[in-house]
């Protein structure tokens, strides 16, 4: 494998009793990448990404991530690898120094209080150490989390909805932290709900039903997508957007303040669509528009129904 | 809700005490269906009965029979043979072996594989004959009360009934009361007979079972509970790691408790410690990590804290019962001390009973140190099997 692919995996495959929740799964992840993970709840993004860094073992496929084997050498992907966990996973009844030193125990580090400091000042929690974890908030929570799975220096993260539940100002801070990382040529595996973190990831990879649909670079997704899409803009709404909804050829109508958006894949169907509701609602103004980022990732995340259903 | 109120003439409800059935049932049915998901639970709640039933049923004999005893012989006669068929035949001891020499049938006292010494005197039918009424010596171990206190009561009818068909004929004016020998029963360990000498080393035991195997029970489960355990899986750290990291501080607090009954006994119920202080040591040491071992083996297997504590119980229940705490070992069927021997406090009690109040040193304990040291690896190695490094 080359030096400049991180994670290099194929055909992974994972069940869990009957029900195939990954399934012969591939992914390339090139160094200092920031890689986007996307998909509707269940759809095994996190089975994928505990695959990845070990704590699952895959059913069959084979791959690498850092050179090491991802089916016999997960001790030594663990000790390259920062995973932060979906769900806050460290010691609430732990000190948030206490935590950062416990699991910089755990990876052998040396100059343990140094290390924990500069985590301490670099995530800028330095005035909060002494609180315990189960005390701060979930965008504190997050930056602990973060600082404790950066603190034995990784060259991969891997991310399973790491801004979950946070608010936007603390995701704005994590993700320019994210960069700054990315920058010194860490790699980063993240998957998100929310489409203006997406839109930051160099790359992304798409899965639905345990199925990877779409894997480039984020700005080749609008046209990969090929969604069309229309405005109507005009007062009342109400009716045109029932009308819409009820229409075939239109898979998304997406509101926002005073106008909404029309997508859908099939052009002309959708065309049709908008015309027959300018003729039943001569009020409203339609007109041809380019699919932004906004259009495709609302589609994509409610393209697939959950998986679970 | 108010539709659901009963329509009660004149009878008005406090809002506490109103009742719907269909919630009622709709509890009742979310109950159940999260009994029937909690397979361990289940079983534990179906087997207890069952175990309980089995102990009280059949393992506990408080009319304790079948204790082992030495018989020390120095005169090998039809009557001395028909006291000794007697004594078997009563089912309340069995005799286990014929000593060569007084210190072979003291030892096998002392290290508790005989209850009792019989000393039969050298001479006895003739002195008997003669009607100089010869001693019969029963020394009995009475460190446990209970097994000693039995066969010590019925020994003088077993003695009377084994020589009645031979005081015949010529020997009949032998039959004629007082009987014509007289038996003389020591109560060696614990001459007064007090329970306590018993009970409080024993609880010693009894303790660290339950606190040990408790704590240590829930190290897993809790961190599987709490969403941590994926922290630590996703380190470097080994499964061997994890179980000593987590046992070990238990420790520390398994000594405050060696420490606290040591000062009760001495103080409160001023029992002897009469052996030798290291070789308790080393076995209370060998005793608690045994437990922690069983806590933690508890640990890998229990999903929840809940059914962590259940499966404690589950163990302390024999270990109270099985391990001749409260009822001797020796009188229990052969299953039921099958099950006492594979218990880590089974060893311990007999280890610390032997140096309290036998003055046992490490030669006497051996017999038990080795049994406890295999129950201790293999139960350490059956957690670090268990022990998932993955999330599967």
């Amino acid at each position: 494998m080359s030096d400049d692919i991180v994670i290099d995996v194929r055909g992974l495959t994972k069940s869990f009793g009957d029900r195939k929740v990954v399934d012969d799964f591939d992914l390339k992840v090139p160094r200092g990448a920031i890689y986007g993970f996307l998909g509707p709840n269940g759809s095994g993004k996190t089975t994928t990404i505990r695959m990845v860094c070990g704590l699952l073992k895959p059913e069959s496929g084979a791959g690498e991530v850092l050179g090491f084997d991802v089916l016999t050498e997960s001790p030594r992907i663990k000790e390259r690898v920062g995973y932060m966990t979906q769900k806050f996973s460290l010691y609430e009844d732990l000190s948030i120094r206490e935590n950062l030193e416990f699991i910089a125990r755990l990876y052998g580090l040396d100059r343990r209080a140094e290390r924990v400091d500069q985590a301490l000042v670099d995530l800028g929690l330095a005035e909060r150490q002494g609180q315990l974890a189960g005390k701060l908030s979930g965008g504190w929570k997050q930056r602990l989390a973060l600082a404790a799975c950066m603190i034995h220096e990784p060259e991969l993260l891997l991310l399973d909805e790491p801004t979950a539940g946070v608010d936007p100002k603390a995701r704005r801070d994590f993700w320019d932290q994210i960069r700054r990382y990315s920058a010194q040529g860490v790699t980063t595996l993240v998957s998100t709900h929310y489409m203006d973190e997406a839109v930051q990831c160099d790359s992304i990879a798409y899965i639905a039903y345990g199925k990877k649909l779409i894997d480039s670079p984020t700005a080749d997704i609008p046209s990969r997508i090929g969604l069309s899409c229309w405005r109507i803009a005009g007062r009342p709404l109400m009716q045109a957007q029932e009308l819409l909804e009820q229409s075939k050829g239109v898979d998304l109508v997406a509101r926002f303040g005073a106008e909404m958006h029309a997508c859908g894949k099939d052009a002309a169907a959708l065309e049709r669509a908008v015309r027959a509701v300018k003729q039943a609602q001569p009020h409203v103004d339609i007109e041809r528009i380019e699919a932004g980022f906004e259009e495709i990732f609302i589609y994509l995340m409610s393209g697939s129904i959950d998986n679970f259903q | 809700m108010s539709e659901s109120r009963p329509r009660t003439a004149g009878l008005k409800l406090p809002s506490f005490l109103e009742l719907s059935w269909s919630r009622v049932f709709a509890v009742f049915l979310k109950e159940l269906v999260q009994m029937r998901r909690d397979r361990p639970t289940f079983a534990i709640m179906i087997m207890m009965p069952i175990m309980q039933l089995l102990l009280f049923g059949y393992a506990i004999n408080t009319d304790p029979r079948h204790l082992p005893a030495v018989v020390e012989l120095r005169e090998d006669g039809p009557m001395t043979r028909a006291f000794l068929a007697s004594l078997h035949a009563s089912t309340y001891i069995d005799i286990v072996a014929i000593a060569r020499g007084p210190d072979e049938a003291e030892a096998m006292l002392r290290s508790g594989e005989a209850t009792f010494l019989i000393s039969i005197p050298q001479g006895f039918e003739r002195r008997l004959v003669r009607g100089e009424r010869p001693q019969l010596l029963i020394a009995a171990d009475a460190s446990d009360p209970v097994a000693a206190g039995g066969v010590i009561g019925a020994v003088e009818r077993i003695a009377q009934s084994a020589f009645a068909p031979e005081f015949q004929g010529a020997l009949s004016y032998l039959a004629r009361p007082p009987p014509p020998y007289e038996i003389v029963v020591h109560r060696r360990y614990n001459p007064a007979g007090v329970s306590a000498f018993n009970i409080v080393p024993a609880l010693l035991g009894v303790i660290l079972t339950m606190t040990m195997v408790m704590i240590t029970s829930i190290a897993l489960t809790r961190e599987s509970e709490r969403g941590t355990m994926e922290t630590l899986l996703a380190t470097p750290i080994s499964p061997l790691e994890v179980m000593i990291g987590k046992t070990t501080p238990y420790i520390g607090v398994g000594a405050i408790q060696v420490a606290i009954v040591l000062v009760a006994a001495a103080l409160l119920f001023r029992i002897p410690f009469a052996g030798s202080f290291l070789a308790f040591l080393v076995a209370v040491t060998l005793f608690i990590f045994a437990n922690l071992m069983l806590g933690y083996l508890i640990s890998t297997a229990a999903r929840t804290q809940l059914q962590a504590m259940q499966m404690t119980f589950f163990i302390f229940l024999p270990s109270i019962l099985l391990s001749g705490f409260m009822f001797p070992f020796r009188a229990m069927p052969d299953w039921a001390q099958a099950i006492g021997t594979a218990l880590p406090i089974t060893h311990f009690l007999r280890i610390v009973r032997e140096i309290m109040l036998k003055g046992a040193g490490f030669a006497d304990i051996v017999g038990d140190l080795l049994p406890l040291t295999v129950i201790l690896l293999t139960l350490a190695t059956l957690a670090l099997l268990r022990f998932r490094r993955t999330l599967d």
